[in-house]
């Protein structure tokens, strides 16, 4: 796969072009995302019954950067929700809430996924990772640090969630390629287009990790 | 806010099954199509019934006649890394590695993959189309430049917007599903549904109806498989127009194909012209430049979408000239 979005673009010798469109030969993504395999095969926990009714809050806990939290939510509150509404952890954010932009990034068990598209109740019983627990104390760890240094934003808006998948990129994958950053930041939109400033800062933070 | 809805998270398939056969019920695997039709008002569910304590829905096995099983839950990054897939199926481990995002892979499953609804923006939207249930397709005169060329027969003009269900089609996969008759087996190949036989439902699952696993035959030595897919943009995207190809070789001869299209149809679309030219025959330009011409034959195209053709000619193309290739 080509480095930009030229790479590998025409389809065969019909040498179809059209405005508007780029077209992306999808190949590359299979080996770039090699260095993972071994992750697969892990075998999840299973959660316990559960019953709950419509309109009514049930208790739950949840297990939120390293601690447990009890709290009362409706089947239908998502993760993102409660996270920011009854947990006041703001570092996670809501963009376009269907799971299309990124910003709602957090680790679930080590793993990127969007808190808006997962019920509060589906993440009970694992590890859930905010930015917030990327902290120690008043420290950034060093995926904030990096981006900080690199200037990987402009309004901000997307970077909590950039932050969230990087983290999660480099620990599947503590040395990614510039590839394997673009794939594993592809589900992070940036309006500002900071995308450049975004991969160098994380190539910055594998730097970073590693000391 | 999400609408609200009782929950429900059964440990057996069993009880599953009761609780999927009620009315207004409907199944949680990963939920990242489940969520966002919640969100938009697509369906009416009173009742989440989640998958996720079903311990027998995990996992990525070898079976005993060399084969695969792989469990409804397991996630399409799963199916994209897992080691015997890559080897055994590689067009398989393409087309999840093509889907979506890699959040939206770590979190959406095979099963839901296969049983998500379709990705028309007037159907998302909040018009009243036929596929939901109104008197009229408004993407066939409307905007329709990422709706199908084939299978629609101009009633509902969808493309099935699954990356995997091609592939699976293609390699033979089967379904194992359980439901409130017991359990039976689908080809993945017999799934979908076309407008002509059902507009109001994409797949073939009544209430109830649960895929537990997905069965893959043993590969036979000489299969070689491959998914490509041409989309719009570089992050995550659906595909415009993609290609499932499974051959058995006889040394540099076809012996034996199937050919699904993706982006194509409502339904995963089984391109038998193109497997009708490249059977027993070598992968060499003659043979290629008559697979191009075949890809389209009995195509549909509507005005806003006739580029789609050229895509499927070049990518089958591209396909072919590389499966032909020495390794
Ligand atoms: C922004 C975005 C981009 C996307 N891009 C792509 C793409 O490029 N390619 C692609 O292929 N997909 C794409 N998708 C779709 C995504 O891959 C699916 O949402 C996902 O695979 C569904 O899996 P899930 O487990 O989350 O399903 P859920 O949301 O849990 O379920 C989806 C549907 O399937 C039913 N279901 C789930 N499991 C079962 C089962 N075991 N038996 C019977 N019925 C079941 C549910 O009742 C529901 O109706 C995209 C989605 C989004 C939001
Ligand atoms: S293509 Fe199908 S889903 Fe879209 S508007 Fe037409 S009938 Fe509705
Ligand atoms: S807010 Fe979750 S993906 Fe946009
Ligand atoms: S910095 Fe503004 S959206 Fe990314």
């Amino acid at each position: 796969m080509g480095s930009d979005d030229q790479g590998n673009n025409d389809v065969g010798r019909s040498g179809f072009t059209r405005r508007g469109f780029i077209q992306i030969m999808g190949t590359g993504a299979v080996s770039a995302s090699l260095a993972g395999a071994a992750i697969a095969a892990r075998s999840k926990p299973v959660p316990p019954e559960k019953v709950m009714d419509a309109e009514n809050t049930v208790k739950i806990s949840l297990h939120v950067n390293g601690a447990q939290h009890a709290v009362l939510v409706e089947s239908r509150w998502t993760l993102l929700y409660v996270l920011r509404e009854a947990f006041g952890m703001t570092g996670t954010k809501e963009g376009c809430s269907r799971g299309e932009c990124g910003a709602c990034t957090v680790l679930i068990d080590g793993i990127p996924r969007y808190a808006c598209m997962t019920l509060a109740v589906e993440a009970e019983g694992r590890r859930i990772t905010t930015l917030e627990g990327l902290m120690s104390g008043e420290q950034l760890g060093p995926v904030q640090n990096a981006f900080l240094e690199e200037d990987a934003y402009q309004c901000g808006y997307c970077t909590p969630g950039q932050i969230m998948a990087v983290e999660g990129l480099l620990r599947k994958n503590p040395t990614p390629s510039l590839d394997e950053i673009r794939i594993g930041v592809s589900g992070n939109l940036c309006r500002c287009g900071a995308y450049t400033h975004i991969f160098r800062a994380a190539q910055k933070a594998a730097d970073l990790k590693k000391r | 806010m999400l609408p609200s809805f009782s929950y429900v998270r059964p440990e057996t398939v069993k009880d599953t099954v009761k609780h999927a056969s009620a009315r207004g019920a409907a199944l949680h695997a990963g939920g990242t199509d489940l969520i966002g039709c919640l969100r938009e008002g697509i369906m009416d569910v009173d009742k989440v019934v989640s998958l996720s304590a079903l311990a027998d829905l995990y996992g990525i096995r070898e079976t005993a006649d060399d084969g695969l099983t792989i469990g409804a839950l397991a996630t399409i990054t799963e199916v994209a890394e897992n080691p015997l897939v890559r080897n055994k199926y590689p067009g398989l481990a393409q087309g999840a590695s093509e889907v979506a995002s890699p959040q939206l892979r770590n979190q959406g499953t095979l099963g839901g993959n296969l049983c998500q609804k379709p990705r028309c923006w007037y159907y998302r939207g909040e018009f009243h189309c036929l596929r939901k249930g109104g008197d009229m397709c408004y993407a066939l005169a409307g905007e329709h430049q990422f709706h199908a060329v084939f299978g629609h027969d101009r009633i509902c003009v969808i493309t099935h917007p699954s990356d995997t269900a091609p592939v699976l089609a293609a390699l033979g996969a089967k379904l194992r599903v359980a439901g409130p008759d017991g359990g039976k087996t689908i080809a993945v190949e017999n799934l979908h549904v076309p407008p002509r036989d059902n507009v109001l439902t994409e797949t073939v699952l009544g209430p109830g109806e649960v895929i537990t696993r997905i069965d893959l035959p043993r590969p036979a030595a000489n299969l070689k498989s491959s998914y490509r897919k041409v989309r719009a943009r570089r992050s995550w995207d659906f595909a415009l127009a993609g290609v499932a190809l499974a051959l058995e070789m006889d040394g540099d001869r076809v012996e034996n194909s199937r050919v699904f299209l993706s982006g194509a149809a409502p339904i995963p679309w089984r391109s038998r012209s193109v497997e009708n030219v490249i059977r027993g025959r070598r992968l060499d330009d003659k043979t290629i430049a008559e697979a191009r011409a075949a890809i389209v034959e009995n195509a549909d195209p509507l005005p806003g979408n006739t580029y789609k053709l050229e895509l499927f000619k070049g990518v089958i193309e591209e396909e072919l000239s590389a499966m032909g290739r020495p390794e």
